[in-house]
């Protein structure tokens, strides 16, 4: 049964059932094929004519490449209109990761070409990881053109590299506009993604970054150009299909003497301070020169890890602004200002109080810095001999309010009305400000302290700037940055021409009579220079005497000035960070005021001055860049992914440095001798003046003493 | 026939030689355009190898029936052999080991192996005893003489010849007329084995290609990008192309093989979906016209050879434009009498050769059916 169904399953086959089969079988693939040949040219029409629009489109992005051209940035002019911040035609090289399938061998290659070393290969590559990917991350700028061509003859092996000819960011002065000017540097993620232009993701495009660059970013921008361009599908360009030319960013122009501003941060030299100038007749502020500080040229593709270890690791904190965000005791610099108060509330300035080297108040005894005592003192001799005693006493009697008054109608404890990202407006002290803050009462040793400029006093250098030029003129002066800005505050006159005088004369006997500054005279004639030194104790007495020891305890060297001093035009003042004392910042703001006058003779004594440093402040910077590169090696610390972190973090360390001073408000200041030189010099022999007569006048007598030795 | 032209002439097969010669001008265009404007690069060498081939299947077709089944064998074990010789000293290029140097010329014997199964099945059907068709006996040797070159083309690796062979190879044994069921299982018993196959048969770039093949955007700059390529040149070509010459994804380097496996859409971006009709229509005569033969001829040999032969062809023609189009992933097959490349030529031409053999002997002894 089986097999015989088995055979009958087992198909009869002879010649003519193959035939037909044959036939049949033919006829079925000669349809299959005529079926897929149908489906082909239905598909072909598919793509062809009804996805056309979206095909042509693609096919145009691939073959057209519209690339931004970044816009120059707008100049940074000074009152002169010479450029503190300009551009230079540069070449460079960008990558930008999304497009780069390795970036490893890539970065190589460049490497290679264009001379990298370690760190800086090691720096690109960090900052590739951390990009979003479609942002161009710089790879070298400023290069030569025979490195910049090499790279571009070898584009096809190179993917998502873009060698580019535009224009990079010059700062002539370099580390002397730093703070002020800020630097530029390529658009982070975040800042994309709060403003998304597709010009911050443009290869080559620097938004500012600090200082006044990020300030005026949206008025220094310009207008980006653009270009078409056919490409092959390596990137090589074929031609350009159209080009249009961008608009330059709009100039800034400033209150700002470049010059003077450049001079000011060299004199700073060796030690970490600031300088203010302005201009006290329209509150022009002239220089604000704050060191050690950063070369913004070399931030320019983002700070590299060894510049930016270097400038974390020096203890003079190189990236602080230090006019804006330095907040210092003021020490006797307010004397006046508290000489003015007293004036204001009709304490006749003849009045006179003995000193004897100290008064007790209270269960202490407040030391004068004179330890042998002033004698009889009037106002005049207690400013221009710094007489703490004379204050202790007064101030007692006059109580802290109108004080604390006059200090904020100086400007301290103010914030100005200034293009800046921030500023520190530091402390002036009250009973109410005591109560809310600490919930102690006000003690008559805080007045006391107060009046010297210590305890909890705080102030940065441009409100003693402008303390120093309302002083100088009665005038309620406001600082202005721009040209722009409106002059104001000139119409409100603070106080009386007569207390105006008397004050103005005690300062410039401060330096040209028998006071605290003697080594600070102009060497001229006819322009005489008035002002008040300073010296702030930083720790307790404990732990240092303020001269020696550890840079970090020693004092603070203050000065207020103004010139001249019978007709002011400019003020100013001059703050030296553990200076050792006002013998550090006086000399400075006698040479500033020297050049301010006449250039020549400030060159000199500069120059001088410089070839004992060895070299300028951009001259030391590089090298010790160089020497620090050298010595830190290949194994140097990434820097921080967000450049904000890194001047967050300056900024609050500052605020908390600021605050070391508020730790000694409870303990006795021993005021320090204020009529010190810069350390390492001879004391001169009248570094202690013989007490003069009880009944001195403020009027310019002539020193009764030798003059320090100019 | 008209006695103007000569009977010579007049008899050669013109409705598949007409476009067959459209195919290699417009081709020749194409190439020039690809070349970016240059006859020497591409063009020359497609024409001149064209005429060389065309003059090689002008003697094929002078073969005699005899002939051609007493040389089958023969033939297959030469290339059996030559196969076997590129294993052992064949030399490697693009990853796989494919060629044979003859010193004057590069030759792929894989590529030979294309019309020689179909001969050497053919031949074997003719021989084999009408009676045995629905047995062991007719699947086994042939399969056997598929499989073996299969094999060892798949070990070069080279899959998409492996597969041209293979296909080849089973239009044969379906139009001899082998009990359909047994199609119907092996394609069920592929349906099943081809995921084994996928995944342990499979070189990974090979199986790449398929996923890719599968969703292109995946992999826009990698392995999707020449699907991608190729059919935004398509489609940018539109209804009557951008112009001679004028084709941005060719000339700019978007388009990969702009003159070998894309040739196509080369073709389709400068002259659009009207140039790719006339090469479909040309296509569809020359492929009706080998199947015309196939059908006219009165012995089974001449039937095998010529449905085979246009299999063959037609194979070429469907993965190429349809990996150009999208439609199937990415195997190197280049398009018949269009891409510049002399194997594909050779072996094309050997097709033709063929057709035109039995086409020769069908006009010699006609269809017995019809003097009957």
């Amino acid at each position: 049964m089986r097999r015989l169904g088995k055979n009958r399953q087992r198909d009869i086959v002879s010649q003519t059932t193959l035939d037909n089969a044959f036939d049949r079988r033919t006829f079925t693939i000669g349809t299959a094929m005529g079926g897929i040949g149908v489906l082909l040219a239905t598909r072909m029409a598919y793509i062809a004519i009804a996805e056309n629009e979206k095909y042509e489109l693609e096919s145009e992005s691939n073959r057209v490449n519209l690339s931004l051209i970044p816009p120059r940035r707008g100049w940074i002019l000074d009152r002169n209109g010479a450029p503190l911040a300009s551009n230079r035609a540069d070449f460079r090289v960008d990558i930008i990761p999304d497009r780069t399938p390795d970036a490893e061998s890539t970065i190589a290659t460049l490497t290679g070409i264009l001379g990298l070393d370690e760190n800086q290969a090691a720096d690109v590559m960090k900052r590739i990881e951390d990009s979003p990917g479609f942002q161009p991350v710089e790879v070298a700028s400023g290069l030569a053109y025979e490195k910049f061509a090499a790279v571009s003859v070898r584009l096809p092996d190179l993917p998502g590299v873009v060698p580019q000819r535009g224009f990079s960011r010059f700062y002539p002065t370099g580390p002397s506009v730093g703070h002020l000017v800020g630097y530029v540097g390529p658009a982070s993620a975040e800042e994309y993604e709060q403003d998304r232009n597709a010009l911050l993701i443009t290869p080559g495009y620097k938004i500012g970054k600090d200082g006044l660059e990020k300030v005026f970013e949206q008025k220094l921008r310009g207008v980006p150009g653009a270009r078409r361009v056919e490409v092959t599908a390596s990137g090589r360009i074929i031609r350009d299909l159209e080009t249009r030319e961008d608009t330059q960013g709009n100039p800034i122009h400033l209150t700002i003497d470049g010059p003077l501003q450049d001079y000011a941060a060299r004199r700073i030299g060796l030690e970490s301070g600031s300088v203010v100038v302005m201009d006290c007749e329209t509150g022009d502020l002239m220089c604000m020169a704050s060191m050690p500080s950063f070369d913004p040229n070399s931030f320019s593709s983002g700070i590299g890890r060894v510049e930016y270890s270097m400038l974390r690791d020096d203890e003079r904190v190189p990236l602080r602004n230090k006019v804006l965000k330095g907040l210092y005791p003021p020490g006797s610099t307010v004397k006046p200002m508290v000489s003015m108060s007293f004036l204001r509330e009709g304490l006749d300035p003849e009045e006179t109080v003995f000193c004897g080297g100290g008064l007790r108040v209270g269960n202490r005894v407040f030391g004068c810095w004179n330890r042998r005592g002033h004698g009889q003192v009037n106002m005049a001799k207690g400013i221009y001999q710094s007489c703490d005693v004379y204050f202790y006493h007064f101030a007692q009697r006059i109580g802290m309010d109108p004080i604390a008054l006059m200090a904020r109608r100086c400007g301290m404890g103010q914030e100005f009305d200034l293009p800046v990202i921030s500023q520190f407006y530091g402390t002036v002290p009250d009973p109410a400000w005591k109560k809310e803050k600490y919930g102690s009462d006000w003690q008559a040793y805080d007045t006391v302290n107060a009046t010297i400029g210590q305890g909890y006093m705080l102030a940065n250098p441009l409100q003693l700037a402008v303390m120093a030029g309302r002083l100088a003129t009665g005038r309620h002066v406001e600082p202005r940055l721009l040209k722009t800005t409106p002059i104001k505050g000139f119409e409100n006159v603070d106080f009386p021409e007569e207390h105006v005088k008397y004050v103005r004369q005690a300062m410039s006997d401060v330096v040209n009579g028998p006071g605290t500054a003697g080594r600070g005279r102009l060497p001229f004639e006819d322009i005489k220079i008035a002002g008040k030194t300073g010296t702030a104790q930083v720790v307790s007495l404990s732990k240092s005497n303020g001269k020696t020891g550890p840079w970090k305890y020693r004092d603070h060297g203050l000065f207020i000035f103004f010139a001249p001093f019978d007709k002011p035009k400019y003020a100013g003042a001059v703050v030296i960070e553990h200076g050792g004392g006002s013998g550090a910042a006086y000399p400075i703001a006698r040479d500033v005021m020297t050049f301010l006058f006449d250039p020549a003779k400030g060159m000199e004594a500069l120059r001088a001055l410089e070839s004992q440093w060895g070299g300028t402040a951009q001259q030391r910077l590089d090298a010790k860049y160089r020497s620090y590169a050298a010595a830190a090696g290949e194994a140097v610390e990434p820097v921080p992914a967000r450049e904000e972190e890194i001047f967050d973090r300056v900024e609050a360390e500052a605020r908390v440095e600021a605050r070391q001073t508020e730790e000694l408000a409870d303990d006795v200041v021993r005021p320090r001798i204020d009529t010190s030189t810069s350390p390492g010099e001879p004391p001169p022999g009248s570094r202690v003046t013989p007490a003069p007569s009880p009944t001195a006048t403020p009027s310019p007598a002539p020193a009764s003493t030798p003059a320090t030795p100019q | 026939m008209s006695g103007v032209i000569p009977a010579p002439v007049a008899r050669q097969p013109w409705q598949m030689l007409l476009p067959l010669f459209t195919l290699i001008g417009f081709g020749a265009l194409v190439l020039y355009s690809a070349a970016g404007g240059s006859w020497d690069t591409y063009a020359m060498s497609h024409l001149v190898r064209f005429v060389v081939f065309l003059g090689m299947a002008a003697v094929m077709s002078q073969f005699s029936r005899e002939m051609a089944i007493f040389f089958a064998f023969p033939i297959y074990g030469v290339i059996i052999v030559m196969l076997a010789a590129v294993e052992a000293i064949g030399f490697v290029g693009g990853g796989s080991q494919r060629w044979l140097n003859l010193g004057f010329m590069q030759l792929q014997p894989s590529e030979l192996m294309k019309p020689a199964i179909v001969l050497v099945l053919a031949r074997f059907y003719t021989t084999l005893p009408v009676g045995l068709i629905p047995t062991w006996r007719s699947v086994v040797p042939a399969g056997a003489l598929i499989a073996l070159p299969v094999a060892m083309v798949l070990l070069q690796p080279d899959l998409g010849t492996s597969l041209a062979i293979a296909f080849g190879g089973a239009v044969i044994m379906f139009v001899a007329g082998l009990p359909l069921r047994w199609f119907i299982g092996a394609a069920i018993a592929a349906a099943v084995l081809a995921p084994v196959a996928f995944f342990f048969g499979l070189q990974p770039y090979q199986q790449k290609r398929v996923f890719t093949f599968l969703d292109p955007e995946s992999d826009p700059l990698g392995d999707g990008y020449h699907i991608t390529q190729s059919k935004i040149a398509i489609g940018s070509g539109g209804l009557t192309g951008k112009g001679f010459n004028e084709g941005s994804q060719s000339h700019l380097n978007y388009l990969p093989e702009p003159h070998t496996d894309f040739i196509f859409a080369t073709m389709a971006e400068e002259w659009g979906f009207l140039g790719g009709v006339v090469v479909l229509g040309a296509f569809a005569f020359i492929l009706g016209w080998g199947l015309s033969v196939a059908r006219q001829s009165s012995d089974r040999f001449g039937k095998l050879i010529a449905t085979g032969m246009t299999a063959t062809i037609f194979f070429y023609v469907a993965i190429n434009l349809m990996m150009v189009m999208g439609l199937a992933p990415v195997v190197g097959i280049p398009l018949p009498f269009m891409s510049h490349g002399g194997s594909s030529m050779m072996t094309n031409m050997i097709c033709i050769g063929s057709l035109m053999m039995v086409n020769r002997w069908n006009r010699l002894a006609p269809r017995a059916g019809l003097t009957l």
